[in-house]
């Protein structure tokens, strides 16, 4: 630790820090541009100037290392002050220079509200400005469908050129020219690639790149703000909802450095329009081969008709990605009323929840990515399944003490991999000891077996998994204080449905025996709009939107989307976290464990809860882990050797890619035109319209 | 100093290819740095690929040299900008005429040979002459002041010129038959002009 004076206090830092963080540790602001915690630090804007005594100018306390700080005459700590005449001068100084060519459009830029530069100078600008001659005036770029730019605007912290090739891992963004003219674009502005090119905006401090989609929409003072957790992956990142009115606005990355940092990806923050359109607002029934606009009790009147003396063995329930645990839990009651065990998940088939938690969860946990120094990626792209899980890698591997090696589909995952094959053999080679990459398992402190998608939603998917936790388990990953077995789940509902037992019971079919052509009489489907149901059964849809799910469906049930309900959903990690409701859902459509109490009445099997507290209430009594919110329940490692035994025949084929279009993955996104926008972009076809 | 963007496209030749002794050089320099390290050869292979280009950068240029080195383009692009030694556009095919500008040069008359240039190349830097054969710009201390005014064209310079001598250094370049580098007067390099003034004879 060093002693340091700030402002006249002392202060004890590592000697690691750098003034800026020191100044921060003592409780004084410093205004900055182009400092940013989790990049590297470029230290041009000069706004974090300090004096240091002694010192003939300011210092710019980004780039000024504790350990650089020289003592006083009689060996005195080193003393910085933050607010003499000196730096006042040296702040405002650097304000008019930035604000010589920053245009006065802060009433028409989006940027305005929340700017970085309007704010700071309210705070250490001056009142007038000195320059009379013209405003240097830049071209502004395209960079594709979601971030919007106004160049002009731009100061040049290069925050972007950084991120992009640091976090986002897709060198695009650059800075050409010099002086006066340079600018920030992309190689001849071509469209971002990143699907994590949304933080770009949210890391600008000025409104030079604004978010597309959200253009001219709204005022972030007129916007109600509420917190709430992503499903469109397994990861549950922490957002914040914007709305206005009764409609959601825009959705910003919060804070959790457990999970997403302050990152979130595109998918999670550009699904807002999807939220809007393809709404099912109403209940449906179908007559005549027809669906036809229907009240509730209608509605009710014709599952009750259809569920009337029907065999419970021949009804059964399939939860989509974007279930949250409490209506999966209502409707697990509402079919053991019915005397049904035919329970699944949508790309939960491969998993047990008997064999243990630990045997479905991605046990490392994400922030444990940064203790890991091998990782064996099986049958997954991560960087599709779980966008911020490979940023997370690829920050790790950053560090220069992570080797990854890949077994499936050969992507481009932002960081070096070592490409080991296509399919089991590899697997078996490396389990066998053969493979070289098996020393590099072998030798690491905290290696992580990481299996995802690829692999679990094939129909061999549960041997594959086992194997996979057999060599999880051989090379030594399993041991006190680090599980190194880690599934990752590509959706928000895979491991809430595990956790709560909605999966197939004693003699229950599974979800593709249940959609197999003469499997079931009924079928209740919780927004799962994955599986091609074959006819003949009864489809009742519970779910938000028009999608495949509502097209094959006998009655259509309106629900609530995630942004309209408070629900539980557990991430990938099992990690059980609560989404907020920001909004209402639109005309009829009401919550889901709502539709599910209101049916189970006119079924004449009242569900025993009035309220959704209740309804927690009962749920937390049959799992007590869902009651610890923002925690992981520990989990009995032994789960993993338990599936290690269970083996089972794998089919050699390679793993095929789980996802093809990583932006329309559920049904929100293929509601999204932003999203549809997104996908054409990235398979390659250009607009032809001018945008 | 003038805004650095690539060519227009109309310019700009469809692709880029090292000759394969430049390619084996290009190479060499690689070999110079470390593993994971050969984006330090880009401003050096960067300039060869302007002498083979016929003295620019073209954007094909731009993607090789990235390729080679296993940049992102932007970063070779960034580069091949901020750098003005690289030209962006096609210049003189016989001369590209880089006047230096800066004080001792203009104090001794490099304003001259800038109107020189302004009249028998182009009105503008950075444009071809009509004849497509020259080009010039002007450009900060090329550090041979003494030798005041000073151009340098291509890897040589041309020093201690007036408005004539400048005028036949060019008709030189015009007629293929360049004149002899350095001082354009009778001066052996910065030595004084006229011979030696001291230690003309052993001092006993």
């Amino acid at each position: 630790m060093t002693k340091l004076i700030i402002d006249g206090k002392e202060i004890d830092v590592p000697p690691e820090y750098t003034l800026l963080q020191a100044c921060e540790a003592a409780g004084a602001e410093i205004p900055r541009f182009c400092y940013h915690e989790r990049l590297s630090i470029a230290g041009n804007c000069r706004m974090c100037l300090v004096e240091v005594k002694g010192g003939p100018k300011p210092v710019a306390s980004c780039a000024w290392g504790v350990r650089d700080c020289r003592p006083g005459p009689k060996g005195e700590p080193p003393e910085i002050s933050t607010r003499s005449p000196m730096v006042k001068k040296a702040r405002e100084g650097v304000m008019e220079f930035l604000l010589i060519n920053h245009p006065l459009d802060c009433p028409i830029c989006d940027q305005g509200g929340e700017c970085d530069l309007q704010d700071q100078a309210m705070g250490y600008g001056v009142d007038t400005s000195r320059f009379a001659e013209n405003k240097r005036a830049v071209e502004d770029k395209y960079l594709g469908a979601l971030v919007k730019t106004s160049m002009t605007r731009c100061i040049q912290c290069t925050r972007c050129v950084r991120f992009a090739a640091e976090v986002a891992g897709a060198p695009e963004m650059g800075a050409i020219g010099r002086g006066e003219d340079m600018e920030i674009t992309t190689y001849l502005e071509t469209a971002l690639t990143s699907e994590l090119q949304g933080n770009l905006v949210d890391i600008c401090p000025v409104g030079a790149l604004t978010s597309k989609p959200y253009a001219f929409a709204a005022r972030p003072w007129e916007l109600g703000k509420t917190q709430s957790i992503d499903v469109m992956d397994g990861l549950g990142s922490a957002i914040r909802v914007d709305t206005r009115g009764r409609e959601v606005m825009r959705i910003l990355p919060r804070i959790n450095e457990a999970i997403n940092e302050e990152w979130i990806s595109d998918k999670t923050r550009h699904i807002v329009d999807g939220l809007r359109t393809q709404r099912l607002d109403r209940p449906f029934v179908r007559e005549n081969g027809k669906l036809r606009a229907a009240t509730w009790p209608e509605a009710f009147a014709a599952i009750a008709a259809k569920l009337r003396g029907a065999n419970g063995k021949r009804i059964g329930a399939i939860a989509g990605d974007l279930a949250a645990v409490e209506e999966m839990f209502a409707l697990k009651q509402l079919l053991a009323s019915l005397g049904s065990a035919n329970l699944a998940v949508q790309g939960g088939a491969a998993f047990d929840a008997k064999a243990g938690r630990a045997s479905y969860i991605f046990n490392p946990t994400i922030a444990g990515i940064e203790q890991a120094d091998a990782l064996l990626i099986v049958g997954s792209n991560p960087r599709k399944e779980a966008t911020l899980l490979n940023a997370r890698i690829r920050k790790r591997w950053r560090s220069g003490k992570l080797k990854v090696g890949v077994i499936g589909e050969q992507a481009d995952l932002t960081y070096t991999t070592e490409y080991l094959g296509a399919g089991i053999e590899t697997l078996n080679e490396i389990a066998s000891g053969k493979h070289s990459f098996a020393d590099v398992l072998k030798k690491a402190q905290n290696p992580i077996v990481l299996i995802g998608a690829a692999a679990t939603s094939r129909p061999d998917g549960a041997a594959i998994l086992s194997q996979a936790a057999k060599l999880a388990a051989d090379i030594g990953a399993i041991k006190d204080g680090w599980n190194g077995f880690g599934v990752v789940q590509a959706t928000a509902s895979v491991v809430g449905a595990l956790d709560l037992g909605f999966a197939p019971g004693e003699g229950g079919l599974s979800a593709a025996q249940m959609i197999a052509p003469g499997g079931l009489d009924v079928l209740f489907s919780l927004g799962a709009d994955e599986v091609d149901v074959a006819s003949g059964a009864f489809v009742i849809y519970i779910g938000t939107h028009g999608d495949r799910g509502a097209h094959r469906a006998d009655v259509i049930l309106p629900g609530a989307a995630y942004t309209e309900k408070s629900g539980i959903y557990v991430n990938t990690e099992g990690r059980a976290q609560m989404a907020n409701r920001a909004s209402f859902p639109p005309g009829e459509a009401r919550e889901d464990w709502a539709i599910l109490r209101a049916l189970s009445d006119v079924l004449g099997k009242k569900l025993p809860f009035d309220s959704l507290s209740a309804l927690r209430q009962a749920m937390f009594k049959a799992v007590p882990h869902l009651m610890r919110l923002d925690q992981i329940a520990p989990t009995d490692a032994s789960a993993v050797r338990t599936l290690a035994a269970r083996g089972g025949n794998v089919d050699k084929t390679p793993f095929k890619a789980a996802i093809d279009s990583y932006y329309l993955t559920n049904p929100i996104a293929r509601a999204s035109a932003v999203m549809a926008e997104c996908s054409r972009l990235a398979s390659g076809q250009m607009l032809t319209a001018a945008e | 100093m003038s805004v650095r963007r690539l060519a227009p496209k109309e310019l700009q030749p469809a692709s880029f290819a090292f000759t394969e002794e430049n390619l084996a050089w290009a190479k060499q320099q690689i070999t110079k740095y470390p593993e994971g390290r050969q984006a330090s050869a880009c401003i050096a292979i960067l300039w060869r690929a302007q002498e083979q280009n016929a003295g620019w950068v073209s954007e094909a240029a731009i993607r090789v040299v990235a390729d080679m080195l296993d940049m992102a383009y932007i970063r070779v692009l960034e580069i091949a900008t901020f750098y003005t030694m690289f030209q962006l556009s096609p210049v003189g095919k016989k001369a590209h005429v880089q006047v230096c500008g800066t004080t001792p040069c203009m104090l001794r008359g490099a304003g001259d040979l800038i109107d020189v240039c302004k009249h028998r190349i182009h009105h503008d830097p950075f444009h071809v002459s009509e004849d497509g054969n020259f080009s010039w710009e002007e450009v900060e201390c090329l550090g041979a002041c003494v030798n005041a005014p000073m151009v340098m064209i291509w890897k040589d310079t041309y020093e201690d010129l007036t408005k004539e001598s400048f005028g036949k250094v060019l008709d030189g370049f015009a007629k293929d038959n360049p004149p002899k580098p350095g001082p354009q007067i009778d001066r052996q390099f910065s030595a004084p002009a006229g011979g030696p003034r001291v230690l003309k004879e052993p001092q006993s």
